[in-house]
């Protein structure tokens, strides 16, 4: 599957890993839904820290949309929940 | 729903909107081209802008260094003539100087790492899009309606994540400079206004007036001495004969 990563591209992580993502993947969005910034940061710094691990970076020239997206290391909740809220914030 | 496919969802229905846009695919395929070049434009200005104010951060910086070192020399001249007053008016502004200076160097750190991030963002969506070019001339050339379909989706969707992400880099990177350019005018103003001096020298600020017109009287009244000392009688003021009053001996 490939993963991107907002702000620094896409992964291809080998679908066996799924399982173990999504579950943090689900603890991140109760964080976004609770508005916990602190479990919010821990959960998204251990999900991408899963994903660089696990994946290898997706070619410059392959041009493929993302199975999952994850915000950058960098976004804070307001940020994320502006991403969520309108679709109309993401530009291009 | 994790975070994750919701995002997804976000950006898939972008590319969808983009899809919807022609009926033919291959009229999608030229639009979508024209606007990736726009974007790339657009993202080479934005790098430009960054430059551009990160520059001026930096040239404040090194205003504002200048001003703190100043100061500093002008507490000790101060001390030096005794005016405990004057030192502390300016090691308070030196303070102030040196608070702005740390939250620019910050700002300037962080202004860089935004540079960083859509420098790298534009050369991925630049290898996109020729990655994209390539695909839309083998599209068309082996055109038929239903796999066109089906491959333009495939691009444009791909394309449509890609610039979306640098998008969204681009944004982050405005509003910083946004932010950055507000500060540097405000610092300009405060510069301008001689709260802190200008350090090209070009206006005199109170404290270094103050100092100057110590030392100018100080200079005055050595060449007062010097000029009393040679005067005949051995530097004692001559003394004035005092006038006869006219008023002596009458009632």
């Amino acid at each position: 599957m490939i993963v991107r990563i907002i702000g620094e591209g896409q992964l291809h992580v080998p679908a066996e890993h799924l399982a173990e993502l999504n579950e943090i993947d689900d603890s991140l969005a109760l964080a976004v839904d609770a508005s916990d910034e602190s479990m919010f940061r821990r959960d998204l710094a251990r999900l991408l820290d899963r994903v660089r691990a696990l994946g290898t970076p997706v070619p410059q020239d392959e041009l493929r949309s993302s199975d999952f997206i994850l915000p950058g290391a960098d976004a804070d909740l307001d940020e994320v929940r502006a991403l969520l809220g309108e679709e109309g914030l993401i530009p291009g | 729903m994790s975070l994750s496919k919701r995002l997804s969802l976000i950006f898939k229905a972008k590319a969808n909107k983009i899809l919807d846009r022609a009926e033919d695919p291959r009229e999608t395929l030229d639009y979508s081209y024209q606007k990736q070049l726009e974007m790339l434009q657009q993202v080479r200005r934005g790098l430009a802008d960054v430059a551009t104010s990160r520059k001026r951060i930096e040239l404040q910086a090194q205003v504002l260094t200048a001003n703190v070192d100043k100061l500093q020399q002008q507490a000790a001249a101060a001390m030096t003539a005794g005016r405990e007053d004057l030192a502390r008016e300016a090691l308070t502004r030196r303070s102030a100087a040196q608070q702005q200076l740390a939250d620019l160097t910050q700002q300037q750190a962080s202004l860089q790492a935004e540079q960083d991030k859509l420098a790298a963002a534009s050369q991925r969506l630049q290898a996109k899009v020729e990655a994209f070019r390539t695909r839309k001339e083998t599209i068309k050339a082996s055109y038929t309606a239903a796999e066109a379909q089906t491959r333009v989706g495939e691009a444009v969707s791909g394309i449509s994540e890609e610039m979306s992400d640098v998008g969204l880099a681009m944004q982050r990177a405005e509003d910083k400079t946004a932010e950055l350019q507000a500060r540097a005018g405000a610092i300009d103003e405060l510069l301008a206004s001689g709260a802190l001096e200008d350090a090209s020298g070009s206006t005199k600020d109170d404290i270094q007036a103050e100092l100057e017109r110590m030392s100018s009287q100080s200079d005055v009244e050595a060449e007062l001495a010097k000029l009393k000392s040679a005067l005949p009688g051995g530097g004692t003021p001559a003394a004035l004969t005092p006038a006869p009053s006219s008023q002596e001996g009458k009632s």
